[in-house]
């Protein structure tokens, strides 16, 4: 949590900083792009139309948020509809979060706070918060963000279009790619040993509620498990 | 409700999610409780995803090409492959283990 008081206090404007922002954010802004690919596909082979898919791209623009929601239409349809919506909102609260270390980064007018605002995900307030100077800060962001808003539209679009291509989903094991995204997105999270106890936790939680659940329902429940750990900080490090 | 309104209601209240941090005042990030709540809540759900995914077919669980298509991912994660050659790997040993036969 040092990204706020490095934007109070930046350190003098080293000239050579925005060119390192620069390059980071391509870098991780290319990399991110091409698993719209797998987005694309897999919502497609979860049941949703090219429009639909793009639609979530270009308007949700978060990775988890997305790929839980189409994970739960996967397995129960239209019916798990409120499961859905629910396991994309609860995935989207840290961006909530990535916005409050953001704001005084970003600064400016409202409307820039609102376009800043629909750009802020991992990728974009990493790169951000990582460099240096505030203006290598600003650049980083903005650049990350739109290296990948406008990659991942691109690749969700080509990835939904191969998708329809395909047909049979479970023949090119792309219900196995499903589970390996999910496991993607939370590998580089699993930093100590409180969320790992935390994700070994609410996976067996999820798996044994399968058979007695609606779709959609044993990941909510899973969601437990993290708000008891959270507010005991069981196996958490001390305060400083 | 159809997928429309489902890919609609989610959109806008991720989109809202991400606007309320640039309204409220950075102070409630000094609070460790709800910082450490969110971050625990993703990998919570995250984990439950790659469990479900896994391991559910039409509301049960059972053992087939997914399983070790995943064991296949976690390895190469744990050696920093990239994102997208780990999913492609994914989907390739689960077709060809199916292909084969060995599992459904």
């Amino acid at each position: 949590m040092t990204a706020p008081n490095r934007a109070q206090h930046p350190v003098p404007d080293a000239p050579s900083a925005p060119g390192t922002a620069v390059r980071a954010a391509l870098g991780v802004g290319l990399a991110v792009s091409a698993y719209g690919i797998s987005f694309g596909a897999l919502a497609v082979a979860a049941g949703l139309d090219i429009w639909q898919t793009c639609v979530l791209s270009l308007l949700m623009f978060s990775g988890g948020s997305q790929f839980a929601l189409i994970g739960v239409l996967a397995t129960g349809g239209a019916a798990a509809g409120p499961a859905a919506i629910a396991s994309a909102t609860l995935l989207g609260i840290r961006n909530g979060l990535y916005s409050m270390r953001m704001s005084p980064i970003i600064g400016g007018p409202w409307w820039r706070r609102l376009l800043a605002g629909h750009w802020t995900i991992d990728e974009s307030t990493a790169v951000g918060t990582a460099q240096p100077t505030l203006r290598a800060q600003r650049v980083g962001f903005w650049v990350t963000g739109a290296v990948i808003y406008v990659g991942w539209n691109l690749t969700t679009l080509l990835g939904a279009v191969l998708g329809d291509l395909v047909g049979d989903v479970r023949m090119y094991g792309l219900d196995a790619a499903a589970a390996a995204a999910f496991l993607g997105l939370l590998w580089p999270r699993l930093t100590s040993r409180q969320p790992v106890a935390v994700a070994v936790a609410a996976a067996v939680v999820a798996a044994v509620l399968v058979p007695w659940l609606q779709p959609g329902l044993p990941v909510l429940a899973a969601a437990a498990v993290a708000i008891v750990v959270g507010i005991t900080n069981a196996l958490g490090r001390r305060a400083i | 409700m159809t997928v429309w309104h489902i890919i609609l209601i989610a959109s806008i209240a991720v989109l809202a999610l991400k606007l309320i941090g640039y309204a409220v005042p950075p102070s409630v990030l000094e609070r460790p409780t709800p910082a450490r709540v969110a971050n625990l809540l993703t990998v919570a759900l995250l984990a439950a995803l790659t469990a479900t995914q896994t391991l559910e077919r039409s509301g049960d669980i059972v053992l087939d090409a997914r399983v070790p298509a995943i064991v296949l991912a976690a390895v190469l994660f744990a050696l920093r492959v990239p994102f997208i050659l780990v999913v492609i790997a994914a989907a390739a040993c689960a077709a060809f283990v199916r292909v084969l036969g060995w599992m459904p």
